[in-house]
């Protein structure tokens, strides 16, 4: 009993910063969605009115929030009431290379590295898993282990290289995956022209589809998208859990991050530690997009890496660059995603609004100065602050 | 040895491992251009805009002979740099002329029986440079006071949505010129209260703020710029000043003088910009908060005073950049319209060495590639564009890994400061 309150007691303390953050988001973002409606506007002269309808305005977005994400009443009509849940098997569909993305991030942070990198080495992954899948045949299972692996693999040479090059020659690792996203959006879209990628007799920039022996199997039937891709996620979770915390290379890679100084007096290899985090997190978001197009898209396109990549970095910092709650962290922001879009088409009000949440929640949890100052909450609890160290640290 | 005398031969290496790699591809583009090019075809570049004086219309030259020849004047810039380094000046000039030289024997080899509107070319690539040149001025004001700036690319955003906007609304470009870097500000006032203030980590804090007008300009768009298009986003623009005598002359005329306010507008930050921050006691002083802070603490400069200021202005000057997007360009605004400039404007101030004159060369290299890559696509040259959009990230990664010459950020770069140090 004792043990069960600490454990409320800490979760509490661990949550509390996210979730005030959360809600001052959602707030303001209400604000934004209300005086940017047209029906709120038109009652400009009557302040109770137009307070009531900005009211229904925001309620009704958040509630097409709700129901494109979690649970829709009206899909039970005339099916099953588990066909309620399609929209909760969309949000762990977007969630499943988030996650995954995000731990790339998460791990990177806790070598006091920041991976923005994640973007391209998703494009890697997804390149990788899609030619194996769709150019060899080979039987179940092996096709998709060797798929997933291929990918990774890929995705870990195009990160260790970024890793290599800092530990070389100090360049800093920001700039470097900033640029190299940007040349892997363009070689994503010169490789689909060619002609080990085009689809025969066909001039779009798509891929074959994979094989089906490659596919990630569905988990709920084939009405519901929800593919086997999550316990991929869910896995490479628990391996970085148990690296970082159980492993001696987990244990260099977190001792450099708090203090690489101090970490290189006590005989460990910057080097070594810069090189391996980076190919680990090449190979984590790599997964991603191998989850990606093995689970959902089966065919890759030039957008294949939409913004897993950029939003995994929001996802990490939500996350504290902890494994569980980046996979915490991945499935809300998968439900803001998937839910924007019912949003967007039952309410008018675009799913953009979704990246100013994002942005906000991050940038509330990022200074808990303000959160503090807002809610008159004196002894909120905030760990140790990510930050990287400038160009030159 | 002394410190200063080891740098000095550490340098020299450096140098002198340029020259061998530059000299290095001026021999391979001999080799692939000037021997390997068709030898019957003709390349032929256009010199005539139309409001100029004419001088030459046109120049024909055989393929192979046109990158011959550019190839050979690569190399005399090569020995130029060799005589430049053993006499111990710096290498502006002969970088020049090499890229120039590589350029053109590059062109005359992928343009074989195609026409090349040559003042067009240039005239574009300035115009695609504008933004990149108005960014990474942004970046300089920030960085070198020791602020990181990664949020460039939404400053540039809001002030292409907010001078659009206004200039739509009230019918004025002048108008929209004037709220643009109200809205660089802004963005900028976010940067310089999170960092400064909160001491969030900057990079960070960039990333996201890129994040919150990408996603808050996305949504208005959707929500009040499509719908009511014709009030909102039907802005005009600015039409070209031709300056009398020197808009007139063959090719620099048109390409330097002959552009809307905005182009000189950057002429003149540019200017500013580099004439006070290395002769005017702001300069000195943002330099040292850059550098050394703490220093500049003990002889009484309020750091973060400073760096806010700077901060702020850089805002503005990135929010005219801006506005060359709308009221400089097309008018209305399009979802993300930027496309990563900001990002290339980061390439250009790193590879241009954190320096005003670095980062205008950078971002003019760079204004050029892209515009040759659209050239050469609609005269139909079959190189894959995807290759010639990678060169300014390329370029910038073989800057910052040091390959060719080592770059090295303002020391104080990114770092929060605080009095009695917090590291």
């Amino acid at each position: 009993m004792n043990s069960l309150r600490k454990l409320g007691t800490k979760l509490s303390q661990v949550a509390a910063l996210p979730f005030l953050s959360f809600l001052l988001a959602f707030f303001i973002s209400g604000i934004l969605i209300a005086v940017s409606d047209s029906r709120v506007l038109k009652l400009a002269g009557h302040p109770w009115q137009m307070i009531k309808m900005a009211g229904t305005v925001i309620g009704n977005a958040y509630l097409a929030l709700f129901q494109g994400s979690i649970f829709d009443i009206n899909l039970t009509h005339g099916h099953s009431f588990f066909q309620g849940f399609y929209p909760l098997s969309e949000t762990i569909v977007t969630a499943t290379p988030l996650i995954l993305t995000g731990l790339s991030v998460a791990l990177a942070f806790q070598s006091g590295l920041f991976n923005i990198g994640a973007q391209g080495q998703f494009v890697f992954g997804a390149i990788g898993a899609s030619y194996i899948g769709f150019h060899y045949s080979l039987p179940p299972v092996l096709h998709l282990l060797i798929s997933l692996a291929g990918g990774a693999l890929l995705a870990s040479i195009w990160g260790g290289f970024v890793g290599l090059l800092k530990a070389k020659t100090g360049a800093h690792e920001v700039i470097v995956t900033i640029m190299m996203n940007y040349i892997a959006g363009y070689f994503i879209l010169w490789i689909l022209k060619t002609k080990a990628f085009l689809r025969p007799g066909r001039i779009d920039p798509m891929a074959p589809e994979v094989g089906t022996n490659a596919r990630l199997p569905h988990l709920a039937g084939a009405d519901l998208r929800i593919h086997a891709g999550i316990f991929v996620a869910l896995l490479a979770a628990l391996f970085v859990w148990w690296l970082l915390t159980r492993t001696t290379m987990g244990f260099k890679f977190r001792s450099v991050g708090a203090n690489a100084s101090a970490a290189k007096t006590a005989g460990i290899s910057i080097a070594y530690v810069t090189t391996a985090t980076m190919a680990l997190c090449g190979a984590l978001a790599g997964l991603g997009g191998a989850v990606h197009v093995l689970g959902s898209e089966y065919a890759m396109t030039a957008d294949i890496a939409g913004s897993f990549g950029f939003d995994a970095i929001t996802v990490a910092l939500l996350g504290r660059a902890k494994p569980v709650g980046t996979v915490f962290a991945a499935l809300l922001f998968g439900a803001l995603r998937t839910g924007g879009r019912t949003m967007q088409s039952n309410t008018e009000t675009p799913l953009d609004i979704v990246l100013v949440i994002q942005a906000l929640i991050v940038l509330f949890i990022a200074a808990p100065a303000l959160v503090r100052y807002v809610f008159r909450i004196k002894n909120l609890k905030t760990s140790a602050s990510i930050t990287s160290k400038g160009w030159n640290g | 040895m002394s410190t200063s005398k080891i740098l000095k031969s550490a340098t020299r290496k450096r140098q002198e491992r340029i020259l061998i790699v530059i000299t290095l591809l001026s021999l391979a583009s001999l080799a692939k251009f000037g021997f390997a090019s068709n030898t019957h075809l003709k390349t032929t570049f256009g010199f005539v805009l139309g409001r100029e004086w004419v001088w030459v219309h046109e120049w024909s030259v055989t393929s192979a002979h046109g990158s011959f020849i550019f190839s050979i004047l690569a190399l005399l810039g090569c020995g130029l740099g060799y005589w430049m380094l053993r006499s111990g000046k710096k290498l502006g000039l002969s970088s020049a002329l090499v890229s120039f030289g590589l350029l053109m024997s590059f062109v005359c080899w992928a343009a074989a029986d195609k026409f090349i509107p040559f003042t067009g070319l240039l005239q574009g690539a300035l115009l695609l440079a504008i933004p990149l040149i108005f960014g990474s001025m942004s970046g300089l004001l920030c960085e070198r006071s020791g602020v990181i700036n990664i949020a460039i690319e939404g400053q540039l955003l809001a002030g292409a949505f907010v001078s659009g906007v206004v200039a739509s609304l009230t019918h004025q470009a002048g108008l929209g010129l004037l709220v643009a870097p109200l809205a660089g500000a802004l963005i900028s006032l976010l940067l310089a209260i999170f960092a400064i203030k909160f001491s969030v980590d900057q990079v960070i804090l960039g990333f996201v703020l890129n994040v919150f007008v990408i996603g808050l300009t996305d949504f208005l768009y959707k929500k009040l710029l499509i719908p009511y298009q014709a009030t909102w986003n039907t802005g005009p623009t600015f039409s070209n000043i031709q300056i009398p005598i020197l808009g007139k002359l063959p090719i620099i005329g048109p390409v330097l003088f002959d552009q809307t306010i905005i182009v000189y507008l950057m002429y003149a930050f540019v200017a500013i910009i580099t004439f006070a921050l290395f002769k005017t006691k702001w300069g000195l002083r943002t330099r040292a908060v850059g550098e050394h802070p703490t220093a500049a603490d003990s002889v009484g400069i309020d750091v973060n005073k400073l760096r806010f200021r700077n901060v702020l202005l850089a805002g503005v000057v990135a929010g005219v950049g801006g506005a060359y997007f709308t009221v400089g360009s097309v008018g209305s605004f399009g979802k993300e319209m930027t496309a990563g400039a900001g990002f290339i404007a980061l390439a250009a101030l790193i590879f241009g060495k954190w320096s005003p004159m670095g980062a205008l060369a950078a971002a003019l290299l760079f204004g050029f590639a892209d515009k040759l890559q659209q050239t050469l696509s609609i005269i139909g040259v079959a190189i894959p564009s995807e290759f010639m959009l990678m060169v300014p990230y390329i370029a910038t990664i073989i800057a910052v890994s040091g390959l060719v010459g080592r770059v090295r950020a303002p020391a104080a770069d990114g770092v929060a400061y605080s009095r009695g140090g917090s590291h």
